[in-house]
C-alpha cells in the first residue's frame, strides 16, 4: 500500500524511480470515540488494516480515588467506590466493606449477607447486560442493545427502590447493609404519555413487595436471555467478527493477570465465587461456565451463560430472604449510628450521632486484601489501617486494568476493525480502570 | 486440574503448610504478621527476583499469578493530622494548623506490595519490598517472571516514583502529560499543585498554581480502643 503523507511523497518526487517508501500509518483511536468504552486514548500503528503496535493512553479519567479515600473516615468512601466501575457499582462497595469487616473482625447477619449476594447477583446482570449491549453495537446489531436497556431498566428501579439512586447505590455498609429490602415497589403514574392501560401494564409485577417484583424478573429473564441468544449465537456475521478474534491461550491469561470471564473463557475455572467463597456464596447453587479456545466468541458465550447462573443465584437468595426476617446491620454501636429516635431523646445518642458521622471509626492496626468476584473479574481492595479513622493506604485491583494492559498482545496483527471487538471483549470501563 | 478446595483460601491449616513450604524453598523471606487467613511476607529487596522465581516455578507453590502491584508511602503512618492534646486549654487549630511534617528523607519510607495468587493450590500471598534508598527508591522489575507486571509497575512508578530496574517500558501512565511529582506520596497535597482551565486570550490550556488553601476536614484521630483487639497482635507496624 501506498503510503500517502506529504512527506513522503516529497521523498518520492525527489528520486524518481524509486519504489515509493511504505511507512506505517499511526493513528489515534480514541478518545472521544463511542466503541472506545469511555476516555481511551489508544495510538495505532497501522500496517495497511493490520495493527503492528497498539498503546493504550490511559488515566483520562484518573481521579485519585485512593488518594481521596486516605483523606476521609472510612464509610465516606463507600460512595466513591460505586463511581469506579460504574456499570457493577455494588460489587466495588462489597470488595471495600469486606476488607473494612475483616479488620474490624465483624460478620454482618445471615439476612445481609442474603441481600448482598442477592444484590451482587442483580449487579452482575445488570454488567453483563450492559456490556452484551455495547459490544453487540460496537459490532453492528442495535436490537440486542436496545432489548438489553429494556431489562437492565427493572434491575435499576430495584437499585432505586433499596437505596434511592439508580446506580450509586451506597447501600453495602460495613457490618450489614443501610437498610432491609422496601415493602411495596415504586410505581408508574397515569400521565398525557401514559395511558391507564399501559400504566397497569407496567404495575403488573410491581404490586407487591420488592422480592415479588425480583422474583417475576428472574422468572421471565431466562426467556429473555434465550432471545438475545437468538439474535447472536448462530448468527453468521456475529461469529465472523468474535471466532478466532484475540485468542489467549490458559497459561498466557493467567501470566496476564486476567480474571472473571476473561480468564474462564481462556479455559480456567477460577472463580471466587465457588474457589474463595465470601458472604453466603457457599450456600449457593450454581455453575461455573468456561470456554474452550479462549476467543471474543467464547468469552461472549461465558457471560451470557453467567447471566442465566446469576438469575438462578438470585431466585435461591429471593427465596430464603421470604422466610427469614432479621436484622440486616450488626448490632454494633461501632459501626452503627443510633436510631432516630434513639438520636432525638437521648443526649448521649446525639453526641454518638454526630461523631459517628464527622469522625467515624478506627479500624485496628493491620492490613487486608479483600477480592470479590466481580462481573469484570476479581475486584480487590488493599487495605493498610494505621489505627487511625481514616484508611492509611487504599488500594483498588482492577481487572479491567489488567485486561486493557494486554490489549497490545491480544490485537497484534488483527485487523483495524478487531480492535472494536478486543475492546468490546475486555469489557473495559474507565471508571476502574483509571481510578 | 487442581486439587482446590471449596474452602475459603482461610482454612487454617492449609496456610500453615503452604507458609513452612514457602519458608523452606525461598531465600530471604521473613513473615510478616497478618490476619488468620492471610499469609504475607517481607522479602530482601536484593532477593526478589530469585524469590518470585521459586514462588512461581515450584510445584507446591506454583503463584501463577500477579494479582496486583501495590506502593505504599509510610511516610505518615501512625501519625495523627492535628495536635490534639494540648487543645482543651487553647482550642484546636481549626484545620490549619497540622502535626510538624515527618522528615521526608526517613529511612524505609516506600515498600512496594506484590499480591499474588496460585489457582493451582488455591492460595493467596502477598510480599512486601521495602526499598532500601528512600532518596531513590528502586526495586527489581518482575515484568520478567509476571508480565502483568507490566502495567502495575508503571503505576507505582507513576504515583510514587518508585523505579523499578529492569523494566521495559517505564512511562507515566495514570497521570496527565508532562505531570511533574508522584500524587501518592504522603508529602504531596491532595489537591494538587497546579490547577488547570482553558485560556481563552492565549487560546490553550493553562496551568496554574492551585489557589485554594488545603484544610483538613476530617482530622485524622487515632484511637485505642479496647472493644477490639487489634487486628494484628505485633505491637509493631507490619512493614
Amino acid at each position: 500500500m501506498e503510503a500517502n503523507s506529504p512527506t513522503t511523497a516529497a521523498a518520492s518526487a525527489s528520486a524518481p524511480g524509486n519504489l515509493a517508501e511504505i511507512r506505517n500509518y499511526t493513528m489515534n483511536f480514541g478518545p472521544q470515540h463511542p466503541s472506545a468504552h469511555g476516555v481511551l486514548r489508544l495510538v495505532l500503528e497501522l500496517d495497511g488494516e493490520t495493527i503492528q503496535k497498539a498503546d493504550p493512553h490511559i488515566g483520562l479519567l484518573h481521579r485519585g480515588t485512593e488518594k481521596l479515600a486516605e483523606s476521609k473516615p472510612f464509610n465516606h468512601s463507600i460512595g466513591y467506590m460505586d463511581r469506579l466501575d460504574y456499570v457493577s457499582m455494588m460489587c466495588n462497595e462489597h470488595a471495600y466493606v469486606l476488607a473494612i469487616e475483616r479488620l474490624l473482625g465483624i460478620t454482618p447477619p445471615e439476612r445481609a449477607q442474603y441481600i448482598r449476594v442477592m444484590f451482587d447477583e442483580i449487579t452482575r446482570i445488570l454488567n453483563h447486560l450492559m456490556w452484551l449491549g455495547a459490544h453487540a453495537l460496537d459490532i453492528g446489531a442495535m436490537t440486542v442493545f436496545l432489548l438489553c436497556f429494556k431489562e437492565r431498566e427493572e434491575l435499576m428501579d430495584v437499585y432505586e427502590a433499596v437505596s434511592g439512586t439508580r446506580m450509586h447505590a451506597t447501600y453495602y455498609r460495613p457490618g450489614g447493609v443501610y437498610r432491609d429490602l422496601p415493602e411495596s415497589m415504586p410505581k408508574y403514574q397515569v400521565s398525557k404519555w401514559r395511558s391507564a392501560k399501559e400504566v397497569e401494564r407496567l404495575n403488573e409485577t410491581r404490586s407487591g413487595s420488592m422480592l415479588d417484583f425480583i422474583d417475576a424478573f428472574a422468572a421471565r429473564f431466562p426467556a429473555a436471555v434465550a432471545d438475545y441468544e437468538t439474535l447472536l449465537t448462530d448468527n453468521r456475521i456475529w461469529k465472523q467478527r468474535t471466532v478466532n478474534i484475540g485468542v489467549v491461550p490458559p497459561e498466557r491469561a493467567m501470566a496476564l493477570g486476567f480474571s472473571g470471564p476473561m480468564l474462564r473463557g481462556s479455559g480456567v475455572a477460577w472463580d471466587l465465587r465457588k474457589k474463595q467463597p465470601y458472604e453466603v456464596y457457599d450456600q449457593m447453587d450454581f455453575d461455573i461456565p468456561v470456554g474452550t479456545n479462549g476467543d471474543c466468541y467464547d468469552r461472549y458465550l461465558v457471560r451470557v451463560e453467567e447471566l442465566r447462573q446469576s438469575t438462578r443465584i438470585v431466585r435461591q437468595c429471593v427465596d430464603w430472604l421470604r422466610k427469614h426476617p432479621g436484622p440486616v446491620m450488626i448490632d454494633d454501636r461501632k459501626v452503627r449510628p443510633p436510631s432516630r429516635e434513639h438520636m432525638k431523646g437521648d443526649m448521649e445518642s446525639l453526641i454518638h450521632h454526630f461523631k459517628f458521622f464527622t469522625e467515624g471509626y478506627t479500624v485496628p492496626l493491620g492490613e487486608t486484601y479483600a477480592a470479590v468476584e466481580a462481573p469484570k473479574g476479581e475486584f480487590g481492595i488493599y487495605l493498610i489501617s494505621d489505627g487511625a479513622n481514616k484508611p492509611y493506604r487504599l488500594k483498588c485491583r482492577a481487572p479491567g486494568f489488567a485486561h486493557l494492559a494486554s490489549l497490545e498482545e491480544m490485537v497484534r496483527g488483527h485487523m483495524l476493525a478487531d480492535v472494536v471487538a478486543v475492546i468490546g471483549t475486555q469489557d473495559i470501563v474507565f471508571g476502574e480502570v483509571d481510578r | 486440574m487442581e486439587q482446590t478446595t471449596d474452602q475459603p483460601a482461610a482454612a487454617g491449616a492449609g496456610i500453615e503448610a503452604l507458609a513452612q513450604a514457602i519458608e523452606r524453598l525461598v531465600d530471604g523471606v521473613s513473615r510478616l504478621p497478618s490476619l488468620a487467613h492471610e499469609l504475607a511476607y517481607r522479602l530482601e529487596p536484593a532477593r526478589l527476583l530469585e524469590a518470585c522465581r521459586v514462588l512461581r516455578e515450584a510445584p507446591e507453590l506454583r503463584f501463577e499469578m500477579l494479582m496486583d502491584v501495590c506502593g505504599v508511602d509510610y511516610l505518615q503512618f501512625g501519625r495523627e493530622e492535628w495536635l490534639t492534646t494540648g487543645a482543651t486549654r487553647s482550642g484546636f487549630s481549626r484545620a490549619r494548623e497540622v502535626n510538624a511534617p515527618p522528615d521526608p528523607d526517613m529511612p524505609e519510607r516506600f515498600a512496594v506490595v506484590y499480591q499474588l495468587l496460585s489457582v493451582t493450590h488455591n492460595a493467596r500471598v502477598r510480599l512486601r519490598v521495602v526499598c532500601p534508598d528512600t532518596r531513590e527508591p528502586m526495586v527489581d522489575s518482575l515484568v520478567q517472571i509476571w508480565p502483568s507486571a507490566n502495567w502495575f509497575e508503571r503505576e507505582t512508578f507513576d504515583l510514587f516514583g518508585i523505579l523499578f530496574r529492569g523494566h521495559p517500558d517505564l512511562r507515566r501512565i495514570l497521570t496527565d502529560y508532562g505531570f511533574i511529582g508522584h500524587p501518592f506520596r504522603k508529602d504531596f497535597p491532595l489537591i494538587g499543585n497546579v490547577e488547570t482551565r482553558y485560556d481563552p486570550e492565549r487560546k490553550r490550556v493553562v496551568y496554574e498554581p492551585v489557589s485554594i488553601v488545603p484544610r483538613v476536614l476530617a482530622p485524622k484521630v487515632i484511637r485505642h480502643d479496647n472493644r477490639y483487639e487489634p487486628a494484628l497482635s505485633a505491637p509493631e507496624l507490619p512493614r
